[in-house]
């Protein structure tokens, strides 16, 4: 197996705010991303999961731990030029409603995305057609757009700066539902088409099991379990995994209320010592209170010796 | 089994556009009624004209009767009367339905006493009261912080404490949980449900997501382009769809967890 695209090994990121206390968004977290793969990362709000992105683009600078891409390590964005072998990391936003400059027509900052991949060929339109908008849209302004229609111009701009890694950080929470699957499948064709890996983050683990090939699921700063799609969403292992997928319900008609998942993610800032999910954990033992289960693919104490999965 | 509200004929017409084409719905006491539906179809709308709540400039016919009186027709000093205190509304996003500078114990007890003229102390006691029914941790040191102290799944469950203040008989719950995770929205679903049965409320439920509707809801009505083409017990709906419309929703769906054909 090569080199993944994106590694990512014990990254630590914190933020500080004067006059509080420290808070440790990723506490050690370890991602793979290789290229043509999908990646869903999910797990409730506040996990540090769009820390975890943002990091990866150089947002956020790492306090310990290394970061990646392409064999680069990455650098926190600064005033300067980007390092170019950094440029082929694309972010897709949360909100298209702000990510989007509302005074500049939709091509010319598509333009901007082509420029950066020096790519002279290739015109603002071509990628509108490729996101499935109509070539004509270039000259129009933000405000023109749907909700939907924002993000895939947001994704065209993404696109056009030839991404090696996509990262898509809730990018279809903003949409109506009936967008959100649309503009999830959209990303993940466009980015294997072209052979670029996509770490797709999100808490709607509906979606991202129609688009992902492998999922980490994160709590409270650390990636508790990963593994192909298929066997995680049939057999979770981890108990926060299985409470999340207990937690959606289904459609069929039966009146089944949903399993609750009692408690809230603890503050980041003063995490629970041994396991971070022992106090909500229904299965907690003696030893998930003393010690921090530090292995993967599932870091749980109920499964210390399975295996490891090369990932 | 007892009728709350019965919506007959809808039909709203906002600055010449056609949005509802004559709706029929009817909401009973204890039971939770659900609306689904693709963004567009009106279902929000439904929801807002039960209160008065249409944008400026929107025409109305029909009939919405509460109580053996058409809200439809009702002076806006009588509606007022009703709507907050006996229809209650909670939104979709707690971040935005919830004053961020005033406490929680004002935005708890405001309409309160307004609308049964208790007592500040009473008021008080009422919303500590509430927010244990809704299960905040802490009830009373609660009622002294802000909104943005809360977590979101805490910030609805105050929010349908203070849709619940004036002790409603019917509560319009437009999309309670789309901004929520998975693991918080089952807790406000479970609590929905028990306030419904307990309370005896008549629910409206607003929700494109089908696996919520299945979870609560005990009638369901599909929308589509401002009318309802189906209604029924939510287990005839859901299992076998007889329009169209709805059967296309349902197969659109990703293959529920549990099943695990790709």
């Amino acid at each position: 197996m090569t080199a993944p695209l994106l590694s990512v090994e014990d990254l630590v990121v914190e933020h500080r705010t004067p006059g509080r206390p420290l808070v440790r968004a990723v506490a050690g977290a370890s991602l793979h991303v290789a290229a043509g793969e999908v990646v869903g990362l999910v797990g409730e709000s506040g996990c540090g999961k769009s820390t975890l992105a943002r990091a990866v683009c150089g947002l956020h600078r790492a306090a310990s731990g290394r970061i990646r891409v392409g064999g680069h390590p990455v650098t926190p964005l600064g005033l300067r030029r980007r390092d170019p072998a950094l440029t082929g990391v694309q972010m897709v936003f949360q909100d298209p409603y702000s990510s989007l400059n509302p005074r500049r027509r939709v091509g010319a900052q598509i333009a901007d995305g082509l420029r950066t991949a020096g790519d002279t060929t290739t015109s603002p339109a071509d990628l509108l057609e490729r996101v499935g908008l109509p070539r004509a849209f270039a000259g129009r302004y933000p405000h023109e757009f749907s909700g939907g229609q924002r993000q895939r111009i947001a994704i065209a701009r993404a696109l056009a700066a030839r991404p090696s890694l996509l990262i898509g950080d809730e990018p279809i929470s903003a949409l109506d539902a009936s967008a959100q699957a649309q503009v999830a499948r959209l990303m993940r064709d466009l980015a294997v088409e072209s052979g670029a890996g996509l770490l797709f983050i999100s808490h709607d683990l509906s979606v991202v099991r129609l688009i992902a090939d492998r999922i980490a699921v994160m709590y409270l700063g650390k990636i508790v379990e990963t593994g192909p799609t298929a066997q995680v969403w049939a057999d979770p292992k981890h108990p926060y995994t299985r409470a999340l997928l207990a937690a959606i319900p289904s459609p069929d008609g039966a009146g089944v209320l949903p399993a609750e998942l009692p408690g809230d993610v603890p503050d980041p800032a003063d995490p629970p010592a041994g396991c971070r999910f022992h106090p909500r954990c229904p299965l907690v033992m003696d030893v998930c209170r003393e010690r921090e289960p530090d292995f993967g693919p599932v870091a749980c104490w109920l499964h210390e010796r399975e295996p490891s999965v090369p990932s | 089994m007892t009728t709350a509200l019965t919506i007959e004929g809808l039909r709203v017409s906002i600055g010449g556009h056609d949005v509802l084409h004559g709706v029929d719905l009817t909401l009973e006491a204890g039971r939770v009624h659900g609306l689904a539906g693709e963004s567009g179809s009106g279902k929000t709308m439904t929801g807002l004209a039960v209160l008065g709540l249409l944008p400026h400039g929107s025409r109305v016919s029909g009939r919405i009767t509460f109580g053996g009186r058409n809200l439809l027709e009702m002076p806006v000093r009588e509606l007022n009367e009703v709507r907050g205190a006996k229809i209650a509304m909670v939104f979709q996003d707690p971040a935005t339905s919830l004053h961020p500078m005033l406490t929680v114990e004002r935005q708890l007890t405001e309409h309160m006493r307004h609308h049964l003229g208790v007592g500040r102390k009473e008021a008080r006691e009422r919303a500590a009261g509430l927010l244990a029914k809704v299960r905040i941790p802490g009830p009373e040191e609660a009622l002294k912080r802000y909104p943005h102290q809360f977590s979101g799944g805490m910030r609805q469950r105050i929010a349908i404490a203070v849709a619940l203040a004036c002790e409603p008989e019917v509560l319009i719950a437009d999309e309670p949980t789309t901004a929520l995770d998975v693991t918080v929205q089952a807790g406000i679903l479970r609590l929905l449900r028990g306030l419904c049965d307990e309370l005896g409320l008549a629910v409206l439920l607003v929700t494109h997501d089908l696996g919520v509707m299945s979870a609560v809801a005990d009638e369901v009505s599909v929308m589509k382009d401002g009318r309802v083409v189906e209604t029924g017990p939510r287990g005839r709906v859901l299992r076998e769809p007889r329009h169209p419309y709805t059967r296309s929703l349902l197969d659109a769906l990703p293959v529920p967890p549990g099943e695990n054909s790709p």
